[in-house]
């Protein structure tokens, strides 16, 4: 028997029965999510009228979406707000990971992951809509500062819109942050730091030139994990800015069920998916750079 | 290696994490309709009005509906998926995993817009039915990852003695791979569980307006008399949620010593 065509044989049932396990899941996900994003994609080339799509091939969508200051303006905020809140939530995240990895005993480790994750898996919307009354005018933090003498007037800072989504969302998805930074955190091989500091580096700077650059991988994880769904967030612009600030996912919802308008709706949301796609290929490229090795 | 101020860091840190929770059962037995301090004394009235409430009731029982079938069949579904891309290597197999695990990192209002037009276009009426539909194609990632780690620690020898001894494919399955993995499946099931009953953008817009709990929940916060037994509710929720993890986590660290395994910490 000639062993190459006993080794292909084996191989190709092998794919088989892999293929035929696969099947349900590859089906479903096939019918309910490949099949609806096409759809999108091809009713933002399309024609709307009057609430129906019209086989009329066009780009007007989205010279719409690029051009027409009302979207652009609102991409614009989409993108600040949640570069905002991606920025505030990873360096906010960063020193905690590095608390739970370089200070916290070996035993206690998981205790303080789960500690973490725990306020994650309560609630989204409860969550969200309790900051909306800690922050609200005469809320928790205002009654409380004026109860104890330390404030006249209400702070009142969920009149502020940006500054309260960015808190509430920092709130949301710390874990996201906080994990993928610990994990790399821990595979910082310690003897590079012990020898960074016999050398005579402080302690300040082994961790600016040793520590930082390592644990890149896992900040770009984060930046990517907390960017992506904040981006299409919908229930924070609505609870917390109160409909007065929307981003992208408020307009499409409205383009898509109010104006009915389902062909400028689904060019915002291929624009929504390109750009979450541009970031993360951007991130993943300076990624390997720092997978690289040393910098030239 | 002590650091005072990075370790005041950390607790200040989990204070802020934890702020909101600890304010929920506060408020809850609160005495008053605005949630603001100073407190006004101990009441359990928010509970009793939350219990009358009869929409709040039919809201529990459709998600509690959506929930349990959503999370057998993204489990289910998970099933298949961890046990191929675990044991078998397929054609196109990083492009079809690459599709189950896609709506992990889609903004959940992009699988909830495209799911909904080709719905509209095709006529599908929305109902409790389509939200199901759209709840296993967002957990399935997660039960595929819960699963996959409780297949990889599978030592394959175990198998493969089986069928030397005479076992079926199917009869090793059900009588040899089953029971060891059978934790990985029920966290499976719980995370998903717990992920379906928080899920507010699919239930709302896949919905026909039927009461579902967390689109039920975002309603009643607009109303400042509501807020307070919404607290109430809260209180409920987060002790429930507390107490499936705990349960979820106990299956996946037994599941873990069952195959001998390392423990590599907890969910993601």
């Amino acid at each position: 028997m000639n062993n190459n065509g006993l080794m292909a044989r084996i191989r190709r049932s092998e794919g088989a029965s892999g293929l035929a396990i696969i099947s349900p899941t590859a089906l479903y996900s096939i019918l309910l999510l490949a099949a609806p994003l096409a759809t999108v994609i091809l009713f933002s080339v399309l024609t709307s009228e009057n609430g129906k799509i019209v086989w009329d091939l066009t780009t007007s969508n989205y010279e719409t979406v690029f051009t027409h200051p009302v979207y652009r303006a609102i991409m614009l905020r989409s993108l600040t707000v949640s570069s905002l809140v991606t920025l505030a939530t990873v360096i906010l995240a960063y020193p905690l990971a590095y608390y739970i990895s370089f200070h916290v005993p070996a035993a206690k480790k998981s205790m303080w992951l789960f500690l973490v994750t725990l306020p994650f898996w309560t609630s989204y919307i409860i969550r969200v809509s309790l900051w909306r009354v800690i922050l609200g005018y005469n809320g928790v933090i205002d009654s409380a500062l004026m109860d104890i003498g330390l404030l006249e007037q209400p702070l009142n800072i969920l009149s502020n819109g940006v500054l309260s989504i960015v808190i509430t969302l920092a709130h949301a998805y710390a874990p996201f942050a906080i994990l993928p930074i610990f994990v790399v955190l821990e595979k910082v091989d310690r003897s590079l730091l012990e020898a960074g500091q016999d050398l005579g580096e402080s302690k300040l700077r082994t961790f600016w030139r040793v520590t930082l650059p390592l644990s890149m991988p896992g900040v770009i994880a984060a930046v990517l994990i907390v960017f992506i769904p904040t981006v299409g967030d919908y229930v924070t612009p609505e609870l917390i800015g109160g409909g007065k600030v929307p981003m992208i996912a408020n307009i499409i919802e409205s383009q898509l069920l109010k104006q009915r308008d389902q062909a400028l709706g689904s060019a915002l949301s291929v624009t929504v998916m390109a750009i979450v796609a541009v970031v993360s290929i951007i991130f993943l490229f300076v990624n390997r750079k720092f997978l690289g090795g040393a910098p030239r | 290696m002590k650091s005072p101020s990075l370790r005041a860091y950390a607790i200040a840190y989990l204070i802020f994490l934890y702020a909101p929770i600890i304010l929920l059962p506060i408020f809850a037995f609160n005495d008053g309709k605005v949630v603001q301090f100073p407190l006004k004394g101990f009441t359990t009235q928010w509970f009793v009005q939350m219990y009358n409430d009869s929409q709040l009731g039919v809201a529990v029982k459709n998600s509690l509906i959506i929930a349990l079938s959503s999370a057998t069949l993204a489990t289910t579904l998970g099933i298949f998926g961890a046990r191929a891309s675990t044991r078998f290597n397929f054609p196109a197999k990083g492009s079809i995993m690459g599709l189950i695990m896609l709506p992990m990192v889609l903004p959940e209002i992009i699988v909830a817009m495209s799911l909904l037009i080709v719905l509209l276009a095709i006529g599908v009426k929305l109902s409790l039915f389509t939200i199901i539909m759209g709840h296993v194609l967002i957990c399935t990632p997660f039960a595929v990852a819960i699963l996959s780690s409780a297949f990889q620690s599978l030592d394959k020898s175990l198998e493969e003695a089986a069928y030397d001894l005479g076992e079926s494919p199917f009869s090793t399955f059900r009588l040899i791979i089953l029971p060891l993995v059978l934790p990985g499946i029920i966290s499976a099931f719980l995370i998903c569980f717990t992920i379906s009953i928080d899920e507010f953008i699919i239930s709302n817009f896949l919905g026909s307006g039927e009461a579902v709990l967390s689109v039920y929940v975002f309603g009643q916060f607009r109303f400042p008399a509501k807020v307070p037994s919404m607290l109430a509710l809260g209180t409920i929720l987060v002790l429930m949620s507390i107490l499936l993890l705990t349960i979820a986590e106990y299956f996946r660290r037994r599941g873990i010593a069952k195959t001998g395994g390392k423990d590599t910490g907890g969910f993601l």
